[in-house]
């Protein structure tokens, strides 16, 4: 029989019991949903796990280091490449290089420093980093009060949250409740302060530069015996910055040992030539003139790049370290996850199934005479079977797509019920549901698959039906 | 005897059983509905099988039309022996060959009379847009084109029979088997339905073997009876 001719018959024998074929198809629709729901909130969480470590640049970061400081994270590359006084140095120059690399996002300096800030007059001495400005992507900032930089040089700052408490007074006490960002946020955004800090500057074609009036001079190089190489002057200036944002996570969770509490945009202050910690000792190791960098954060443009990229970084000469395989580890828990939540989601289903094998072996008991009179019309054995097959099969395309729009309901409400928890909590919002098109396919699929499966024992029979005695059968 | 027009959409088609035995098992008792019956059919015959109830006339009948397998003995159409062929063979000889009708018209009471006509061409694989077109020209050649659309509880028993005639001819077959086709029927509607069989007997070259239990009407429409007694042959 051909598929259509199949399709309408089956479609028709449904139709013509059609109360108990709903009450099946409501059945598998029901299993399907509790197996949509169930993944789609475990998929949803996997999401919401590894969006968060994702965007905190944890598995998409490769950090690298210059040899020649003896700062790294595992020892055993120390014993391959370059020795450390061969070994290139991190500058401008090496940034550039490794942006360039394949599957390289953005390569940019760790600039921080610790200096003073001045608010209403009091001084507030604090580390401040420079934040790239694709971090406006990044979910740390999701629950930011205020918004990003303007721009890439914008004279701003965002505070963290414990900053702005220190700068308005606010101590958390113990066993009180927490500050909100909010109640911090409206009094300070908007605000400016001023930041103390040294600028660097080298000296053109000679050790000795005169200062500007008024500026203190702190120049670096000595007067007497002067290496040429080493030679730029560094002075006290102050920059005014407007707070634009109070951020209650830390954007900042993994790069860099020491943590900073205010964030300026990293280009204006590479352009301000903030003088950092390692000038002084580079300069005192003769390294030169142009400034290096403690460590170049890499984004790679996805996480399963991150080997290849640290493997030529280390192939340039210089340290790495990331974190990959807690991504691995990750994955293989929420698999695990995934499965026991799939499994108790399908004992629905296969109840349900148990329901289609009832349904069906009835039908065969009830059309036992047409499967006769079929049978004398010339029906092959092949052809009841299909029909059969196909009625199952039908119940489980129809079960399987009312269920998963009964899933993805379902999951929405419990979505939804969570959401309201995490507000009443002083949460944010998540998303913790997510239902991709191939949970969607799949889910019909399987309510299909397991049809056909139940379908199998009643097609089987009613194929087998001897035709003399169906005929006789009233 | 009236062989009709043999004319060449139908070929040649003998049917013979050979010793052909159909026994079954009921608890102890052994039951043999058809006990060693030898007969030959030949083309375009219209051939009564007649015998009191539980002659073996229709269990005869169905080994004829393939919806049963002979426990002994050969039924041979074309050549062919029945028993030889698969299950899946079978139902292609039954689709092809064969066109039945019974008693109680067995039209599928769900389906309307086009769709009943249209059943057998479903598994004969008959495209969908030629489908109808036959039907209503089958319909319409046994006098039911106004009740197309109609299901069978609808119709007078004679209207059933005439659509089940209809049905059991969609597909060509050669051989038209009727089993006790007049026996829910009143004597007039009975020589209608009998009328139409020998109408397709005589123009479409078609052998028809009839099972009865009303000498009487054999008499009228058959040259040739076959008696059955205890599932065996006697007189004829």
């Amino acid at each position: 029989m051909k598929a259509y001719d199949l399709t309408e018959l089956a479609v028709r024998n449904l139709r013509e019991s059609g109360l108990r074929n709903s009450l099946t198809t409501v059945g598998i629709s029901v299993g399907v949903a509790s197996l949509v729901a169930m993944l789609s909130l475990g998929i949803g969480l996997q999401q919401l796990a590894s969006r968060r470590l994702q965007k905190s640049g944890l598995f998409d970061t490769v950090v690298v280091m210059s040899r020649r400081d003896l700062r790294s994270f595992n020892r055993e590359p120390q014993n391959s490449g370059p020795a450390p006084a061969d070994s290139p140095m991190l500058d401008e120059t090496a940034r550039q290089r490794i942006e360039r690399l394949p599957n390289v996002r953005e390569a940019y300096p760790d600039i921080r420093f610790i200096t003073e800030l001045r608010y209403e007059d009091k001084p507030h001495l604090t580390m401040l980093a420079g934040l790239p400005f694709s971090a406006k992507n990044n979910d740390a900032f999701d629950g930011m009060q205020g918004k990003f930089f303007s721009s890439e040089t914008a004279p701003e700052i965002i505070l963290q949250k414990a900053f702005a408490e220190e700068l308005l007074g606010k101590r958390p006490q113990p066993g009180a409740d927490e500050v909100k960002v909010t109640e911090l946020a409206k009094p300070l955004l908007g605000q400016e302060l001023v930041m103390r800090y040294t600028e660097r500057v080298e000296n053109p074609g000679g050790p000795k530069r005169v200062p500007r009036a008024g500026e203190s001079r702190l120049t670096a190089s000595n007067q007497v015996n002067d290496l040429p190489q080493a030679s730029y002057s560094v002075f006290l200036r102050e920059q005014k910055l407007k707070i634009v944002g109070v951020s209650d996570l830390d954007p900042d969770s993994m790069r860099g040992a020491a943590r900073a509490r205010v964030f300026l945009p990293l280009k204006l202050a590479e352009n301000l030539r903030v003088m950092q910690p390692t000038n002084l000792r580079d300069t005192s190791r003769g390294l030169g003139a142009s400034p290096t960098y403690a460590t170049v954060s890499v984004r790679v443009t996805s996480p399963k790049y991150v080997q290849s990229v640290e493997d030529a970084v280390r192939k340039m000469g210089f340290n790495t370290f990331s974190i990959t395989d807690a991504t691995r580890n990750l994955r293989q828990f929420f698999a695990v996850l995934d499965l026991f939540l799939g499994i108790f989601g399908s004992l629905a289903l296969a109840v349900a199934s148990i329901g289609i094998v009832n349904t069906l072996v009835m039908a065969i008991l009830e059309r036992r005479r047409e499967i006769g009179i079929m049978k004398a019309l010339g029906a092959s054995d092949t052809d009841v079977k299909k029909l059969f097959f196909a009625e199952a099969g039908a119940m489980g395309v129809m079960g399987g797509a009312l269920g998963v729009a009964l899933g993805w309901v379902i999951g929405r409400v419990i979505n939804l019920g969570t959401n309201l928890y995490l507000r009443r909590q002083n949460f944010p919002p998540e998303q913790i549901w997510a239902v991709p098109w191939w949970l969607v396919a799949g889910a019909i699929g399987f309510a299909i698959l397991v049809s056909l499966v139940s379908g199998m024992y009643p097609a089987g029979r009613a194929a087998r039906l001897d035709p003399v005695q169906a005929l006789r059968y009233e | 005897m009236s062989s009709g027009s043999q004319s060449g959409q139908n070929g040649p088609i003998a049917v013979s059983t050979k010793q052909v035995c159909r026994h079954y098992r009921m608890g102890e008792t052994l039951i043999r509905a058809v006990d060693g019956v030898s007969l030959e059919l030949r083309p375009g015959e219209f051939v009564a099988l007649l015998g009191s109830s539980g002659s073996g006339k229709s269990s005869l009948l169905n080994l004829i039309a393939g919806l049963d397998r002979p426990t002994s003995g050969s039924v041979i159409v074309r050549g062919g022996d029945l028993a030889a062929l698969s299950r899946e063979a079978l139902a292609k000889y039954r689709l092809r060959t064969v066109g039945m009708v019974f008693q109680s018209f067995n039209l599928i009471p769900s389906m309307t009379l086009m769709e009943n006509v249209e059943l057998p061409m479903r598994f004969a694989e008959v495209e969908r847009d030629q489908r109808e077109g036959l039907a209503r020209k089958a319909l319409d050649r046994v006098g039911l084109s106004t009740r197309l659309r109609h299901r069978p509880a609808e119709l007078s028993g004679g209207e059933q029979q005439r659509a089940a005639l209809a049905r059991a001819l969609i597909n060509r077959p050669q051989l038209l088997l009727a089993d006790e086709p007049t026996g829910n029927l009143d004597s007039h509607t009975g020589t209608e339905i009998m009328e139409l069989i020998r109408e397709f007997n005589q123009a479409l070259g078609m052998t028809v073997v009839m099972v009865t239990h009303e000498r009487a009407l054999a008499e009228r429409y058959v040259k040739r009876m076959i008696f059955l007694a205890d599932g065996k042959l006697v007189g004829g």
